[in-house]
């Protein structure tokens, strides 16, 4: 979605720049008019990302919305303010972990560590805190820094032997489930003080409406902000810029989900700190990615590693951080999951919470290839898997049936990434 | 005295593993002036350029830097003394756009974020120096075509105004028209004072461009050539190995020059 404006810029073969500044209209023009060209030239991009290869987040949005129609239909329920908020927090956990998963990805690797080092983490953080009366604060951190410190061993290890990321963090896998079930001891479960710092991450809201309605209108005036500085310079040195109208209308359609989703929510019980949070570091890590030096690297790495090298980027070292931040965005989802069920246990971190999470950053657009995605496309696949999840749990369907729904939409996701980048390259081709 | 060249490479030696694949390679580049590298596959035309680029550092030998020895162990040293390379592969990353790929590894930055403007600014106007066609900079490289790429990357190389330029067969891949472009480019950039080292297997480009020839055969010097006063006769048969040049001679290859 992002790309699409930025792609349309500049393109030598089209005559009439669909982003680009037409003269101002009169006065006097219909306004129909303006909208129907606007959407002509839309469709005119849409049309040829779509034999480029570059679909972006738009088969991604077309499947929620299946999903919500269908589940809505189903069950009246489905879009409830209460069900979508409870939808809103489920994701977090996750998605913090799929958001990690997106660095590795970003870097044509996987890993597959990131359950039992969320496991880890939490046990962690929960004998530190409970058993032996470590502060609440000081124990989430150290529990946080071990996630950092075992994704660390592994990307380095990875760097240093160019051993495959997946064999590495499959050693890690088992290693990190062990130092967990260790830690925990013989008892295996630690309950969670209810009324605690990690308890109230996922069940404090902010039940003054003005919150939610207020960073709402704080993203959306950012995103205007932006986009219209950018449109200013871009004037001011005498390149194609995007037009005044093409910026309102992202806004437009930005602010339009951010209020209709604090309204919902403040229907609710206002807005959940767990999905702030979410929503603040997917966000935060976006930026990181494709506006910095840094996240610039884990993209060309994707691309060629040798291309990298050639460039003179420190190839061990991105490696190794990426491995790093999965591994801290994996502890830190691990403290959201134990937040929601106020308990560590033996079973933490294992069962399909792996797979979710690398299903999610696929799901949502992901490339396994390397080179390509956001991290709000871990957020958007996260959102599909639990939107199938609850609406399941509402309409009694078997826990078989959803495996085999989460692994069809999966299925679905690989092919397209498959097709999309060999059309890429036959577009190259032509 | 005479200006030192620009580059010399001196009893340059690189091993992989067992095998020797340079062995004592002589070599010098002056301000404008083209030299053309030759040699059949296998010759070591481009392990070279990946030792002078620092990809693979060599074993043995000095290279030198306007007559001063200077180390050469990664890619980064070779881009501070301002060498640049065009390598037959691009070393493009695919997935990233134009700008993306020129800028990469030396972005310029605003409040410590990329500066896509002013990257984006200088691109284009690099790029419309360069060739009439300018390719959409903001799609992923791996869609352009393969001249476009090529142009792309000999872009990327002049970003940094070099003084010498590495073009491992910068023209291999590309049509008549293209092929013209980029040799006329080469033109230039002697004209501006680069130093050129050409690789290439085409003797209409060696012919047309290149002040000097230096032959490799099996990893070692075989003959250097001026190619105003040199047969092509000549200097294929070097390239073929008919005639061998005795290693010796190699030492006083400046009087023959």
């Amino acid at each position: 979605m992002r790309r699409t404006a930025d792609n349309a810029r500049a393109h030598p073969t089209e005559p009439t720049e669909p982003d680009t500044e037409a003269p101002q209209p009169s006065r006097g023009q219909v306004f129909a008019r303006a909208v129907a060209r606007g959407v002509d030239r839309q469709v005119a991009v849409a049309r040829r990302k779509l034999s480029a290869g570059e679909l972006g987040s738009l088969p991604v949005v077309l499947v929620l919305a299946a999903v919500w129609i269908t589940f809505q239909s189903l069950n009246q329920s489905f879009l409830s303010p209460r069900n979508l908020s409870n939808l809103s927090v489920d994701v977090a956990g996750t998605g913090l972990i799929a958001v990690g998963i997106v660095f590795v990805l970003l870097i044509g690797e996987l890993d597959l560590s990131v359950g039992s080092i969320s496991g880890l983490a939490a046990a962690v953080f929960a004998v530190l805190n409970v058993n032996n009366g470590v502060p609440e604060w000081l124990a989430a951190l150290i529990g946080v820094l071990t996630g950092t410190a075992a994704g660390t061993i592994q990307g380095f290890s990875f760097a240093k032997t160019r051993v495959p990321a997946f064999v590495v963090t499959l050693a890690g896998l088992l290693t990190w489930n062990g130092f967990m079930l260790y830690i925990l001891g013989a008892s295996g479960t630690v309950n969670l003080d209810e009324h605690g710092l990690v308890a109230r991450l996922t069940s404090y809201y902010f039940t003054n409406d003005a919150v939610a309605y207020g960073l709402a209108a704080i993203a959306a005036a950012m995103v205007f902000l932006v986009c219209y500085q950018d449109r200013r310079r871009r004037k001011a040195v005498g390149m194609p810029y995007r037009s005044l109208r093409g910026i309102v209308t992202r806004t437009g359609v930005l602010a339009v989900i951010a209020f209709t989703g604090a309204y919902l929510l403040n229907r609710f019980q206002g807005l959940p700190l767990a999905l702030l949070i979410f929503l603040a570091v997917v966000a935060g890590l976006d930026i990181v990615l494709r506006r910095t030096h840094y996240g610039r690297q884990i993209y060309a790495l994707g691309g060629s590693v040798e291309a990298a090298r050639r460039a003179s980027l420190s190839v061990t070292g991105v490696q190794t951080a990426v491995l790093a931040i999965s591994g801290t965005m994996a502890a830190i989802g691990g403290l959201f999951l134990a937040s929601r069920i106020t308990s560590v246990s033996q079973s933490s971190g294992s069962g399909v919470l792996l797979l979710n999470a690398i299903a999610a950053a696929v799901i949502g657009g992901t490339s396994l290839f390397g080179g390509r995605g956001t991290t709000w496309s871990a957020a958007l696949g996260m959102l599909i898997i639990q939107s199938i999840a609850s609406g399941m749990a509402l309409t009694d369907t078997p826990a078989a049936v959803q495996f085999v729904i989460t692994g069809g939409v999966l299925f679905a996701a690989v092919v397209i990434d498959s097709l999309s980048r060999r059309s890429q390259k036959a577009h190259g081709r032509a | 005295m005479p200006t030192p060249p620009l580059l010399a490479l001196r009893g340059v030696c690189k091993r992989y593993g067992v095998v020797e694949v340079l062995t004592d390679i002589e070599l010098e580049i002056y301000a404008g002036q083209v030299v053309a590298l030759l040699g059949d596959n296998g010759a070591g035309k481009s392990t070279l350029v990946n030792v002078i680029s620092g990809v693979a550092p060599a074993d043995k030998g000095t290279i030198e830097w306007e007559g001063r020895a200077v180390p050469i162990k990664r890619p980064h040293d070779a881009r501070d003394l301002g060498i640049a390379t065009v390598y037959q592969d691009l070393a493009l990353c695919g997935n990233l756009d134009v700008v993306g790929n020129l800028f990469l590894g030396r972005e310029i930055r605003r409040f410590g974020f990329l500066d896509e403007v002013e990257m984006e600014r200088r691109t284009r106007h690099l790029l419309e120096r360069l060739t009439k066609g300018v390719p959409d900079l903001r799609v992923p490289t791996v869609s352009l075509s393969s001249g476009q790429r090529q142009t792309v990357a000999i872009a990327r190389s002049l970003l940094c105004d070099p003084r010498v330029l590495l073009l491992d067969e910068p023209t291999a891949a590309l049509g008549f028209e293209q092929t013209r472009e980029v040799l006329d480019l080469v033109d230039q950039l002697r004209d501006r004072g680069l130093g050129v080292l050409l690789i290439s297997h085409n003797m209409g480009d060696v012919k047309a461009l290149a002040d000097r020839a230096a032959v490799l055969r099996l990893g070692r010097n075989n003959g250097f050539f001026d190619v105003n006063t040199a047969s092509q006769e000549q200097i294929i048969s070097s390239v073929t190995g008919a005639t061998e040049n005795v290693p010796h001679r190699m030492a006083s290859h400046e009087s023959r020059w």
